[in-house]
């Protein structure tokens, strides 16, 4: 029973092997494991490192990790789930992620929030159908001052009002409908 | 490096200063309303305009009025500038020869500067937190080199104690008596964690410290190794900061360069190292076994308390667990003294607390007043009240697990006691003003769905209990409650405050019960009438 279950398991780790030897991003990845000194309780620095290379954390990566780390892929995937920061998912080609702080949210976030979702039809935590826009929200991102704020792409936004988000989010979204 | 060095670094730096200087905000949140540009366009200007002897460009922290960002201030006139757009640069630098500006004036006597009282936030928008130069010209590391060379371990706890200095974190606990714990244990591993997973959504002040001052923190947590004994130390940032992880990347990194980090610190045997490691964005991990648990690359799960961190922690060795903003304080207590900073604040908080002033109110941004200074002086004074002539409703203080304080109690002193009377707390320091337009059951759901998507799932109480409350809040927002459904969240509150395992699900019901408190009509208002049963009990939901 044992070997009929760890066979398969063998070959595939085999071929994420065999796949990550062709792959310059792995290289990196795995450097940077080695910079830690392959230590075990380096995996959220491994984890944010490979999703700063692969955009995202898919099975494949996962076990690569564990692998080298000496982790069992349950730990690894328990800690990627646990952690809101790290998506299992493809994100899209652009992400856009409102504020929902307590300051941003008393300013309006909510509004700004429901006019993007109502636009780009998605809800928050979706990727539109064409790959485009990722839709995030934030549980605080420290900008209190300048609420409610948007990050597109990257770059904090101060002030927005539903009509600001959408203006900026044009060329983002309405491609596919 | 030996203390000469150090005079010599500062001697310097201070030397190499020019007849102006123009300070340009380069925290996140200047920076997200275009503050490199500005300073870039002012650099530029200078150059242009031949005045590069005379005029220093300074990138520097929160200069704290942050709603009228980008703030740039030229010295030694004291003028500050307010919203300084790129094409603003040439002209104001064109003020030192006595020009005139386009770019709108600030005040910097108006009562939100004049308040405030600066110990943590003291180079805070001063010192050039990139360059290590720039903080040692202020002072910095002295207080190490003074611990160091002149004082032993238990003298260093006995100073904090004397101090009266209480962690900022929130819960307020004597830091003196935490480090003296540590000191006593005998172990020869032991760790320092500076917790800077500042969770709570509104407060942004120790984003602000990080980035303005890195410096202070490195070196107060340096003294508190030294206090305990301890050759490494951590600092557990969250990923939403990331200006604030390479401010503390660059910052260990320099320290490091001028061995004021790493073996033989000041020609002593004393060792210190710090690594940083970057959270990803689970709020249970501000919780300080959470946290470990993350520093040890798991799920940031809690577990029960005893056995404190304190005797066993990190890998199973004894802890040191402060905020940032504790730490921060620990160089100025060296420095000046624990009865100069006793006779600060009340009789039991001493020093001052780091606020973050948001919501609807015309001054947002950061403010550092004395403990005991009272809610109204804060709010009305400094945060000039509720903008466009509304009325100031609530402060809400201490995030998802403070509470809500009416305005009626505004003249309530700011300290760890007061604020637990009305059944917030002090927490972080995240101050965030509603005005008549916040409808209280609203926020109260707001931060029960916090809770429930945070809560981590180990214990029933707060996983099961958080969800059944945010759908209680839910119904009653509906309309579609009755007085029992009240009931029953107001048993919740009390069975998940008493049985869960950690600080999240123990404080989730606060800001319900707060508002309860203080708002209860909000709620009545929400409610249907009764329905009964065929045998005369009550039913819950109506049909």
């Amino acid at each position: 029973m044992i070997a009929t279950v760890s066979k398969p398991k063998q070959s595939r780790l085999t071929e994420i092997l065999a796949h990550a030897s062709g792959d310059k991003r792995f290289k990196i990845l795995e450097a940077h494991m080695k910079k830690h000194q392959f230590k075990q309780d380096a995996l959220i620095e491994v984890l944010h490192k490979a999703q700063e290379l692969f955009g995202y954390l898919e099975d494949d990566l996962l076990l690569f990790i564990g692998y080298k780390l000496k982790l069992p892929a349950s730990r690894v995937y328990g800690v990627a789930t646990f952690y809101h920061f790290f998506t299992l998912k493809p994100k899209g080609h652009h992400t856009c992620v409102v504020c929902l702080g307590t300051a941003c949210y008393v300013k309006g976030a909510d509004k700004v929030l429901a006019a993007i979702e109502d636009q780009a039809k998605i809800k928050a935590g979706e990727t539109t159908r064409d790959n485009q826009l990722s839709l995030l929200t934030a549980r605080c991102i420290g900008a209190c001052g300048i609420a409610p704020a948007v990050v597109y792409d990257g770059t904090v936004t101060p002030r927005q009002t539903a009509q600001s988000a959408l203006e900026h989010l044009k060329g983002w979204i309405g491609h596919d409908h | 490096m030996i203390i000469d060095d150090l005079i010599e670094i500062a001697t310097k730096e201070r030397a190499s200063r020019k007849k102006f200087t123009i300070r340009c905000c380069m925290a996140a949140g200047c920076m997200s309303s275009n503050s490199e540009a500005v300073k870039k366009g002012l650099e530029t200007a200078v150059k242009e305009a031949g005045l590069d002897e005379l005029v220093e460009v300074r990138g520097v922290g929160c200069m704290r009025l942050c709603c009228q960002g980008p703030l740039v201030q030229v010295d030694p006139a004291g003028a500050l500038y307010e919203r300084v757009a790129p094409e603003d640069a040439a002209s104001v630098v064109g003020t030192v020869k006595g020009g005139q500006t386009q770019a709108q004036r600030g005040d910097p006597n108006s009562p939100f500067f004049t308040g405030q009282f600066s110990i943590v936030l003291a180079n805070s928008g001063c010192v050039d937190p990139e360059r290590i130069d720039s903080y040692i010209a202020a002072d910095g590391y002295k207080a190490l080199h003074e611990v160091l060379r002149e004082m032993t371990p238990k003298e260093v706890v006995d100073e904090i104690i004397k101090s009266g200095l209480r962690g900022r974190g929130g819960a307020g606990f004597p830091t003196g008596l935490k480090w003296g714990t540590v000191a006593k244990t005998e172990n020869s591993h032991k760790y320092v964690i500076c917790n800077a997973d500042e969770g709570d959504p509104g407060a942004f002040m120790d984003r602000s410290v990080l980035e303005s001052d890195p410096h202070s923190v490195l070196e107060g947590m340096a003294i508190a190794a030294y206090a305990v004994g301890a050759a490494q130390g951590f600092i557990y940032v969250r990923a939403e900061y990331p200006l604030a992880i390479s401010r503390l990347q660059t910052a260990i990194k320099q320290a490091k360069e001028r061995g004021l980090l790493g073996s033989g610190i000041f020609e002593s045997p004393f060792t210190f190292n710090i690594d940083l490691r970057i959270g990803a964005g689970a709020f249970v991990c501000g919780e300080e076994t959470a946290l470990m648990m993350s520093v040890e690359g798991k799920r940031g799960t809690p577990r029960p308390r005893p056995p404190f961190p304190a005797e066993s922690g990190l890998w199973g060795c004894p802890t040191l667990i402060n905020n940032v903003e504790t730490f921060a304080n620990v160089p100025s207590i060296v420095r000046k003294g624990a009865d100069w900073f006793a006779s600060i604040g009340t009789e039991k908080s001493k020093g001052t607390k780091v606020f973050a002033l948001a919501g609807n109110i015309t001054n947002t941004g950061l403010i550092e007043v004395p403990m005991g200074t009272s809610l109204r002086q804060i709010v009305e004074n400094m945060g000039g009240g509720a903008p466009d002539g509304g009325s100031i409703k609530a402060v809400q203080t201490g995030g998802p697990s403070g509470g809500c304080i009416p305005a009626a109690s505004l003249d309530t002193p700011v300290d760890y006691e007061s604020l637990a009377k009305l059944g917030s707390i002090m927490g972080s320091g995240g101050m965030i003003v509603m005005d008549d337009t916040t409808r209280m059951v609203d926020v109260a759901r707001f931060f029960m769905e916090f809770c429930m998507d945070e809560s981590c799932g180990k214990c029933v109480p707060c996983r099961a209990g958080t969800v059944q409350m945010y759908h209680l809040l839910s119904k009653i927002l509906a309309r579609k409650a009755t007085a029992v459904d009240l009931r029953k969240l107001e048993e919740l509150c009390d069975m998940v405050r008493n049985t869960s395992l950690c600080g999240l699900g123990q404080t989730a019901p606060n800001p319900v019960l707060s508002t309860l408190r203080f708002f209860r009509n909000e709620y009545l208002e929400l409610l249907g009438p009764e329905v009964h049963g065929p045998n005369g009990e009550a039913n819950a939901t109506p049909s």
